[in-house]
């Protein structure tokens, strides 16, 4: 499968940047770190990564700061050409505060940090990330957050909706979406509606070895480079 | 000639827009006895002090840095009290 030159952020307080890293190398793909104050991201990446930790401590709103970072400007001209962009946990809070994907993330409804191993069903698949999985799939993938409570209005939802843009649910073992942090529809990843932009909670990059409980995160993360080279949806 | 300008920004989850905290504190405060209280939101309180030559335009700034990064419109109201 082609190899990919994958940008993974960081900002000050981001955690699982080696963890990214790690994931991406472990499917043969390039990685560099690219630090928060970079005015332009590397040539010829095929996949920007906005890796999961707390930027900035979380302080005003998970992802609020780090938005407006150099590098932000960056990348929102990157996904505006048509570019693939990947937010994991805190990259997905840095995404919606950027406005790159609708809604918001707000404290879990429980006001616990929840950090587990949580199934989620497959919704979509019509997309460059979620391809090497079939609709109605169960994953068991690490979640760990205090701010994962997808929040979305009504038309907003609809929208998502229409538009296939709902990706990944939170669910019991079959599959059956169940509630673990009060998003709105059990919703645990989306896409924008270009759908080159896309943002979950969950963490693939955790889900890469079974001796560590799951590796999931392989059938998901394998999506980018069967988008790119153009392999059909499995 | 510039003049000092405090301003207290309230920033809340918007009416429809569940407040976990809100509810958590309204249960404690039941447990505690407080069986009247009907409702209860907590949000955040912001003060900004700054220079200002021109009130009306800093209050047209303050509106901006608002929307722009203290509040999240897409789940937050805000209210701006420009106290002196």
């Amino acid at each position: 499968m082609k190899t990919l030159n994958v940008s993974i952020l960081q900002f000050p307080g981001t955690n699982c940047e080696y963890d990214t890293v790690y994931a991406f190398k472990r499917l043969g793909h390039h990685t560099q770190i690219v630090w928060h104050k970079e005015e332009s991201i590397p040539d010829h990446t095929d996949l920007v990564v906005v890796p999961g930790g707390f930027s900035y401590g979380d302080y005003l709103r998970s992802g609020s700061i780090a938005r407006f970072s150099p590098v932000m400007k960056a990348v929102t001209e990157y996904a505006n050409r048509g570019g693939y962009v990947l937010g994991i946990c805190n990259g997905f809070q840095i995404l919606t505060e950027a406005g790159l994907l609708p809604g918001a993330l707000k404290r879990n409804n429980n006001l616990h940090f929840i950090s587990k191993i949580q199934h989620l069903v497959v919704v979509n698949t019509n997309n460059a990330f979620l391809n090497r999985l079939t609709p109605g799939e169960v994953l068991r993938v690490p979640v760990a957050h205090a701010d994962g409570n997808y929040f979305i209005d009504d038309a907003g939802l609809a929208e998502l909706e229409k538009h296939g843009q709902i990706l990944l649910r939170y669910s019991n073992a079959e599959g059956t979406p169940t509630a673990l942090n009060g998003s709105v529809e059990q919703i645990a990843g989306i896409c924008n509606r270009e759908r080159n932009v896309f943002g979950l909670m969950p963490h693939p990059e955790r889900a890469m070895e079974s001796i560590l409980g799951s590796d999931d995160g392989v059938r998901m993360l394998e999506g980018f480079a069967a988008a790119l080279e153009g392999i059909p949806a499995a | 000639m510039k003049a000092p300008l405090k301003a207290i920004i309230n920033v809340y989850l918007k009416e429809g827009v569940l407040d976990p905290q809100g509810k958590a504190a309204h249960h404690a405060l039941g447990s505690l006895g407080f069986d009247n209280v009907t409702d209860v939101r907590i949000g955040k309180q912001i003060v900004l002090e700054l220079d200002a030559t021109d009130r009306e335009q800093a209050e047209k700034e303050i509106k901006e840095m608002t929307e722009t990064l203290l509040a999240n419109t897409v789940i937050e109201d805000y209210a701006i009290e420009i106290v002196g």
